[in-house]
């Protein structure tokens, strides 16, 4: 079975990391920069970076309506921290002109567990995930505030603060992640995305 | 708090600047110009009293901002924010996490507090990115803790030489080490004036282990480009925005030229009808004690 062509949203932010976590990961990763490169993907990653930096890029090189369009026919898209806030339909304390493509059912909350100096790392149980807990880092990060009914939570936080609070979903062929599994060296949930990939192309 | 639940760990001050990468990081010394860079798209903003062109132009001590000044610009943005200490004054740095700021940048463009020290940056919870204009330079300050190095390039000059001649050192050295035998490190290493391990690091990697931006004189969006094109890895621009005649304009174009670098054809779009560039001052007319790239050790 040939790898599936998984890009990279190359506007900005952490590509290179989750370029290298999904060739790991047995697919054959590109990164997505313009309209023609977007055609050439089965599938698409939002990195971690800065969301109003990549959603003015959106506009600007005119990705945005052609992705939006793929998302409503059921392309494959993983997203992690701006990912998530680019992919979420909803978005508290974003900027007047926030710009998302949406298409996941929730409401996310941008910088949600505070500035760098709060940010932090910490082990997370992964529903999908049975092989041992996932180690999350979380930067600046988002969380989940409310899902659809068709939002399946993968991950919480476990106690302290934000006990409780979502932080990583799946909604149909969107999965979304508040932390970055890119960062770690831990390919297993770009495993589970690349395994998403293969069940829809 | 989960008894692994870890703060102000490598990774994270790391990874922040990881998240950074293919941006643009804005000086600001108003609120509003702090609103006018989120809007064209910096990924962070710089919060300081007076740009590098000024402190250049009325000279004297130039130290941390006040902090009623950082909170406004804090309060006024949702992107991160970051703000400069003098080379060696920790207690700036401290205060400076006690105000949130999401990276300190321990700056030559600031009149140096300490001739001899760094800061002890693996002290603090708020990453730090430092300056410096050769490998050495850069592997000194990562072992003080810094998580990212900007090359220096000469600061408030619109002059982007010395960007490229500080790019060009970092990037030729780490290739020499990769060419390198594994003995041959050692004597690298003395010749770095660098610690073994960070030396043998890098010539393995054949890159630093933090992210690399360019800093000082960079003006126009095709010197981002290029400084892109040289290898790195996002952009800090001081003077080059706010001295300019169109800044909103301005700013935008170099965003979205740090993204295209390799496209002339987007670079050359976006560098259509910016109005007046930073009247800039070559690094050579500088006497040597004027210039800011040489502090800092």
């Amino acid at each position: 079975m040939s790898a599936p062509r998984i890009g990279v949203l190359a506007l900005q932010g952490d590509v290179r990391e989750h370029v290298a976590t999904l060739t790991a990961a047995g697919a054959s990763a590109s990164r997505v920069r313009r309209p023609a490169e977007l055609d050439a993907v089965d599938a698409l990653v939002v990195p971690g970076g800065e969301s109003t930096t990549m959603g003015k890029l959106l506009v600007t090189f005119d990705l945005l309506e052609p992705l939006q369009k793929r998302v409503r026919d059921g392309m494959p898209v993983f997203g992690s921290c701006a990912g998530m806030i680019l992919l979420a339909d909803r978005v508290l304390d974003g900027t007047s002109d926030q710009v998302g493509i949406g298409g996941l059912d929730v409401t996310v909350r941008r910088n949600a567990f505070g500035r760098q100096v709060e940010s932090f790392e910490e082990d997370l149980a992964f529903d999908g995930i049975d092989d041992g807990p996932v180690h999350a880092v979380f930067i600046r990060a988002p969380w989940v505030e409310e899902i659809g009914e068709d939002v399946v939570p993968l991950a919480r936080i476990s106690d302290g603060a934000a006990a409780g609070k979502i932080v990583a979903v799946r909604h149909g062929p969107l999965l979304a992640t508040s932390f970055h599994p890119e960062l770690t060296g831990d390919a297993r949930i770009h495993q589970l995305f690349v395994q998403m990939v293969r069940g829809a192309i | 708090m989960s008894s692994d639940h870890e703060i102000g760990t490598a990774r994270v001050k790391r990874g922040m600047a990881e998240m950074l990468k293919g941006g643009v990081i804005m000086d600001v010394v108003t609120a509003e110009q702090a609103k006018i860079a989120e809007d064209a798209g910096a990924v962070a903003v710089m919060a300081l009293e007076r740009v590098p062109a000024d402190i250049r132009a009325e000279g004297g001590v130039s130290r941390m901002s006040d902090p009623d000044m950082i909170d406004g610009i804090v309060k006024a943005v949702s992107i991160p924010v970051m703000a400069k200490c003098r080379i060696g004054h920790f207690v700036e740095a401290q205060v400076l996490q006690a105000l949130g700021v999401d990276y300190i940048d321990e700056s030559e463009v600031l009149t140096p507090a300490d001739y001899t020290h760094h800061v002890d940056k693996w002290q603090f919870t708020v990453p730090f990115v430092c300056g410096a204009t050769n490998l050495g330079e850069a592997l000194r300050r990562l072992a003080e803790g810094a998580a990212r190095i900007r090359s220096k390039g000469e600061a408030g000059t619109g002059d982007v030489s010395n960007a490229v001649t500080h790019m060009r050192a970092i990037r030729g050295e780490i290739n020499r080490l990769r060419t390198l035998s594994p003995d041959e490190l050692y004597v690298a290493a003395k010749e770095l004036q660098a610690p073994y391990e960070l030396v043998r690091e890098v010539a393995e990697r054949g890159s630093l282990p933090v992210v690399l931006f360019t800093a000082g004189g960079i003006a126009t969006p095709a010197d981002a480009a290029m400084m892109m094109q040289l290898g790195a890895d996002g952009v800090f621009v001081g003077s080059g925005i706010f001295k300019s005649g169109d800044p909103a304009k301005r700013a935008r174009a170099i965003v979205e030229a740090t993204t295209m670098h390799d496209d002339p054809g987007v670079v050359a779009k976006v560098s259509r009808g910016l109005g007046e560039a930073m009247v800039g001052i070559t690094v050579d007319s500088l006497p040597v004690s004027h210039r800011l790239a040489e502090r800092g050790w």
